[in-house]
């Protein structure tokens, strides 16, 4: 309870200094924002498909420009790369540092990530504006209620690829290959979230497999409430998932990383 | 001329040390080997979804879009095998100054940077990326002329020359933005449009992947080449376009290279 306090107390401070190291970093941002395209060139995809062959499966051009636009925003808000960070750390050694500290250092990694969100947002809202023209008023939800639902959903989605990716980056204190991991995962993630495809172009099966696995909340879900694709009911069934996934995923990335951290001992430290 | 023969046998020298430091991680090759065949089932999938829709998309049957496919995997194998490695580790020791001691030896740094490193293991692309190629043309019914396979080979040169051009021009930005852990991620992004036929993209994007960043040349260039529907004047185009690029990366290069100011001065 104790930490907990703790690390509350330290928050503001170590926002701050994130948020400074993000602007310090900005041509760094802005080539980060680059990597990030693989929705524009979908979109691109998308659209060619259903001008020349008519809507799939329900989606029209419009939709399709409305749904990658979207998930390019929430990508914007929910990408995380700790595990990178983590295994290079843990690999290094530097990550001593951190252990000494009086912070748990999953929150202090938690707070870097979320320092950058501020300048991500900036970098992507001249998107979101040209998303709105662009697909129309139509395609954003007018329903305030699922508004509200979305910054939820978004949130559990930060704290769910958080957690993931924690996951994956505690696993360097036990195997060697983390990083194979962390792309297989990525690989999942690309199909089972939405990225490349809508999930409600998928057959059934596939659909209620994504459904249940932690990848459809990350993505698909919060884009599709944003354009208007979920109703009350099944987006609040959807973060029922999200938040259990979220609650299991952070249990997990906390016992993993504490019991790597005992065991661990830098090299030449 | 002695200056080649040299050259030559540093690069024999550079490779046979390369392959033997990657011998000594044997267990990659299995992963290595899986992660390949995963990514392939990744990169099918929105290709079959697409043609679960559609007979056709901007003119490519599903065969040919195959064959696009089998390409962008065989390139994919020779720019994580042979080109990432190299090219991550310079960002490396730019980060930490150890560039200094690459500078200081008596060759070309930009040879014996690209020529340091190397992951063998990640010729299981090649060999999923040709299974590709085979399977597209047995659902053709036919086989590839000949000449074409002989024009495809030769565009697969230049591709090949393009990318490392590219990856150079990238890894020159690190000599301003030095922090630049995901340089790799950023060309493995732009690279992933590549597995699309260039005709799929209209108005900006066509532009954007036909003459800044060159996709076309990478990928649908060679398979339409393989197809036997490539222009004579367009594969000769793209040859000099890669040999264009590669030209334009040296001399960036060099200015870049001028820009180094270690890490503790």
């Amino acid at each position: 309870m104790n930490a907990i306090f703790r690390a509350l107390r330290a928050l503001p401070t170590l926002l701050k200094v994130g948020v400074a190291e993000a602007v310090a970093y900005r041509a760094e941002f802005v080539i980060w924002l680059l990597t990030t395209t693989m929705p524009l060139v979908m979109l691109a995809l998308w659209s060619e498909v259903a001008r020349e062959g008519g809507p799939v499966g329900g989606f029209t051009g419009a939709d399709f420009t409305a749904y990658f636009l979207a998930s390019f925003i929430v990508r914007q808000l929910t990408g995380c790369w700790v595990a990178w960070d983590m295994n290079r750390e843990i690999r290094e050694g530097t990550i001593s540092m951190r252990l000494l500290r009086p912070i748990h250092p999953l929150a202090a990694y938690a707070a870097d990530n979320a320092a950058v969100l501020p300048m991500r947002l900036v970098l992507s809202l001249p998107i979101a504006l040209a998303a709105l023209y662009f697909a129309g008023r139509d395609h954003v939800t007018h329903d305030p209620a699922m508004l509200g639902l979305f910054c939820v959903t978004v949130a559990g989605a930060w704290l769910l690829s958080f957690s993931i990716m924690s996951i994956i980056g505690s696993l360097a204190f036990y195997i060697d290959s983390t990083l194979a991991v962390a792309d297989l995962w990525f690989g999942l993630f690309f199909i089972l979230s939405g990225y490349f495809v809508p999930i409600r172009l998928f057959p059934g099966w596939l659909q209620a497999a994504a459904d249940a696995l932690p990848f459809r909340a990350m993505l698909g879900l919060p884009v599709e409430e944003l354009i208007g694709m979920q109703t009350r009911a099944s987006a609040l069934r959807g973060m029922a998932i999200e938040w259990a996934w979220v609650l299991t995923c952070w249990t997990g990335a906390v016992v993993l990383f504490n019991r790597g951290a005992r065991k661990y001992s830098a090299y030449g430290a | 001329m002695a200056r080649d023969v040299r050259y030559a046998r540093l690069l024999g020298a550079q490779l046979r040390i390369a392959g033997l430091t990657s011998l000594q991680y044997r267990a990659d090759f299995y992963t290595d080997a899986v992660m390949s065949v995963f990514w392939l089932a990744v990169n099918l999938a929105p290709l079959l979804v697409v043609y679960g829709h559609e007979k056709t998309l901007a003119g490519w049957s599903f065969p040919e879009a195959l064959v696009v496919i089998g390409w962008f995997t065989v390139l994919k194998g020779i720019l994580d095998g042979a080109v990432n490695p190299c090219l991550t580790a310079i960002v490396e020791h730019i980060r930490k100054g150890t560039l200094d001691f690459i500078l200081l030896k008596p060759a070309d740094a930009q040879f014996l940077i690209s020529t340091a490193k190397l992951s063998p293991w990640r010729a299981v692309d090649v060999l999923g990326g040709l299974g590709v190629l085979v399977l597209a043309f047995v659902r053709l019914h036919r086989w590839p002329a000949p000449a074409a396979l002989l024009s495809a080979l030769l565009l697969l040169g230049a591709a090949v020359l393009l990318l490392y051009s590219l990856w150079i021009l990238a890894v020159s930005v690190a000599f301003w933005v030095v922090k630049l852990d995901n340089l790799a991620f950023l060309f493995g992004s732009i690279f992933d449009a590549a597995r699309w036929p260039i005709g799929v993209f209209r108005g900006i994007w066509r532009f954007l992947f036909t003459f800044v960043i060159p996709l076309a040349v990478l990928t649908t260039y060679p398979a339409m080449a393989l197809l036997g529907t490539l222009a004579l004047r367009t594969g000769l185009l793209a040859g000099l376009c890669a040999l264009a690029f590669f030209a334009f990366a040296r001399v960036v290069w060099g200015q870049a290279i001028g820009h180094y100011t270690s890490a503790s001065s």
